[in-house]
């Protein structure tokens, strides 16, 4: 048992060697730290949050940035916004999207449904490139993931825009920020006071439209979040307890002969 | 290698065993010998075959979604991630999964390092295992490249200009190994054929390793012969495989951790940007467990001396048999190997952490002093020591350490002294 204690205090710090090395690399400024409803072991998305996540998405970010990875029906699907599937339905039909060809070989427009991936705001990367000022604006499906920081430096990035220190020159189309590597960003400051009405009446404040649509990202970067956290909960669990058993079944066998375990 | 002949009890088993020896096998691994004293430094053997089956049976899956095209492949990975059911769930363990088996091979090869397990008569053993760890390597390493993320692509197209190198013949070797004149979809392709097939080839080179293993016999903590099978040793069932079931268990617990709660913290985060020729990740770097020999890479300031340096660095170990000349096995007995042991084990992680850091200033000069050391530890340290040093005397047999009920070290020391007193 000594040993094997042994075993497990080297195990511990070679892991948590491994696991600061690979997210100490290369952050410069301190982030903005959010507790999010989504950490922890049990960690759920806040749902109101998530709609009013996907309402700035769609209201503000939408007109540049894509969510090619994403689908209608994933609005209304469980451990998501959990939008009604009428809702769902309701906000695919806002967009056209090119079907066909039909019978006539000819392709044609028509409403989106929910089995339609996210309509993208451009046509390609280079019509993307051309309306921002030669900056293309992400896809924004995996985003968090992309992102050393995860749903921190997202959120830092909103709240991060501040005039420029003394001295620093930006060139036309540049914004500082703070938080952004090099902390120069080519996207103006996207959010405003009461950019957004919300319905449930929260006060759209920045501060509350940054965690909505940070909690909206994570979201879309990890759709499968709620049965993860649930499941490994339980696996977990059940490894415990089946390790308890086998321990117990061990030291019956080992007993048979002097030697200790 | 029990020594009567085993017979089947019954007319079919009897029947079909004399066609074909499978229950004889079956036999020999249920009564296989094994040591008493091993300790749970000893239960990673099984892990890694755990570890093996696991990432095939997974890769298989993925395999079976996965599209190997430039043009595709991160699609497909989100496809598994969202639209596949459970597929986020074997994704995580397959890409968790690399890091928990180099973290066990790791574990495996130190513990072999310790005890002295690639001496004498274990040499092929040694050998085949160094075989299946380079295997390993470049599993993962294509591995990462298959779901074409900014960190797949850069970290090919570094990995494969090395053999740009080498005089004369590098480039053409490079484009053949590219199939084109940069990394591409050919390349793309290729590599995911490349990592379908090498896990076959290690299971093969595992069956080789159990096989030369069950020759001599496991070694054991403190490296001496079995000198009565009887008193010394333990049949493989029960006892081995419930110690290696409660092993593994612990290291499954820890294995789902990474898989459910912080699934991305060993990958780099730019591998979830997709891949783009156009633009260059800041910093350039490979998984963890291949960090070591990054920095190795790197710190010779020569492209090709840098990449003999690097794959010195693994050869040196295929020829460590030859280079420990300390007939001792057991690093228990050998008290100034002992400290060097772990100087090597600092510096191996030194190795690793400046690895992760960019190659400049004081991370490279340390770097430096850390590979000149990993090479003098093999090529004089070693040879030097086994010559020179005083070992402390050797128990008699495996049973008089572990009487008294502890296969622990403390005791087996203890036991020394109380012979030399004798």
């Amino acid at each position: 048992m000594k040993n094997f204690l042994k075993l497990l205090a080297f195990f511990t710090i070679i892991l948590t060697l491994i696991s600061s090395k690979a997210s100490a690399a290369g952050e410069q400024q301190e982030l903005l730290k959010v507790d999010w409803s989504f950490k922890s072991f049990f960690g759920k998305f806040d749902r109101a949050s998530l709609q009013r996540g996907y309402q700035v998405y769609s209201e503000v970010c939408a007109s540049c940035h894509s969510l090619k990875h994403l689908s209608y029906r994933n609005l209304a699907e469980k451990g998501g916004p959990e939008f009604t599937e009428l809702e769902a339905k309701a906000i695919a039909s806002n967009f056209e999207v090119t079907d066909g060809p039909n019978s006539d070989g000819e392709m044609f427009e028509r409403p989106a449904k929910l089995s339609d991936k996210f309509v993208m705001p451009y046509a390609n990367v280079q019509e993307a490139i051309a309306a921002n000022g030669g900056a293309y604006p992400p896809d924004m499906s995996v985003l968090v993931k992309a992102r050393g920081g995860g749903a921190n430096y997202i959120y830092s990035v909103l709240m991060g825009y501040e005039d420029p220190p003394a001295g620093m020159e930006l060139d036309d189309g540049v914004y500082y920020n703070k938080y952004m590597y090099g902390n120069k960003i080519k996207m103006a400051s996207p959010l405003d006071d009461d950019i957004v009405e919300y319905s449930d009446g929260t006060k759209a404040t920045v501060d509350q439209m940054a965690k909505d649509v940070t909690t909206f990202l994570q979201w879309t970067a990890e759709p499968h979040l709620e049965a993860r956290h649930k499941m490994g909960f339980r696996v977990i669990i059940y490894l415990f307890v089946l390790t308890i058993l086998v321990y117990f079944s061990m030291k019956k066998i080992w007993s048979r002969i002097e030697t200790k375990v | 290698m029990s020594d009567q002949e085993y017979t089947p009890k019954s007319k079919v088993g009897k029947w079909f065993n004399d066609r074909l020896p499978l229950l004889t096998l079956a036999n020999h691994l249920t009564d296989y010998p094994t040591p008493k004293n091993l300790n749970y430094w000893w239960t990673f053997g099984g892990i890694l075959t755990f570890c093996l089956i696991t990432q095939i049976i997974t890769g298989i899956i993925l395999g079976m979604h996965y599209v190997a095209h430039a043009d595709l492949a991160f699609q497909s990975v989100e496809h598994i991630m969202r639209n596949v059911n459970y597929g986020w769930l074997i994704r995580y363990v397959h890409a968790n999964g690399a890091s928990m088996f180099f973290l066990a091979v790791y574990i495996h090869i130190f513990r072999s390092l310790y005890y002295g397990s690639y001496k004498s008569p274990r040499e092929v053993i040694w050998i085949i295992g160094m075989l299946i760890y380079f295997l390993m390597m470049a599993t993962a390493f294509m591995g990462y490249v298959l779901p074409w993320g900014q960190m797949s692509f850069w970290g090919a197209t570094v990995i494969t200009n090395l053999f740009s190198a080498i005089p004369l013949i590098g480039d053409s070797i490079t484009t053949w190994l590219w199939g084109g004149y940069s990394v591409d979809n050919p390349t793309l392709t290729r590599f995911f054929s490349l990592h379908y097939l090498f896990p076959f080839l290690i299971l093969g080179l595992v069956v080789l390793h159990i096989w030369a293993l069950h020759v001599p016999g496991n070694n054991n903590p403190i490296g001496i012969d079995i000198k009565k099978p009887s008193k010394d040793t333990v049949p493989f069932h029960p006892y081995i495989v419930i110690k290696d079931l409660f092993a593994l268990l612990i290291f499954l617990i820890i294995f789902a951790f990474f898989v459910f709660f912080s699934p991305n913290i060993l990958g780099h985060a730019d591998n979830y940007i997709e891949a783009n020729p156009l633009v260059t990740p800041a910093h350039i770097v490979p998984e963890w467990y291949l960090l070591p020999f990054y920095a190795i890479l790197r710190s010779v300031p020569d492209k090709l001396l840098g990449v003999i340096a690097m794959f010195a660095a693994i050869f040196v170990l295929v020829i460590l048999p030859w280079l420990d000349t300390s007939k001792v096995r057991s690093t228990v007995f050998r008290p100034v190997y002992k400290q060097f042991y772990w100087f090597l084990v600092a510096d191996v992680l030194i190795l690793g952490y400046v690895g992760a850091m960019p190659a400049e200033g004081l991370y490279l000069l340390i770097a430096r002093v850390a590979t000149a050391y990993y090479f003098a530890h093999f090529l004089i340290i070693l040879p030097f020591l086994g010559m020179k040093e005083k070992t402390t005397p050797l128990p008699l047999s495996i049973t008089e350490p572990v009487l008294g009920g502890s296969a622990d070290m403390a005791m087996a020391r203890n036991n020394t002294d109380f012979k030399e007193k004798l």
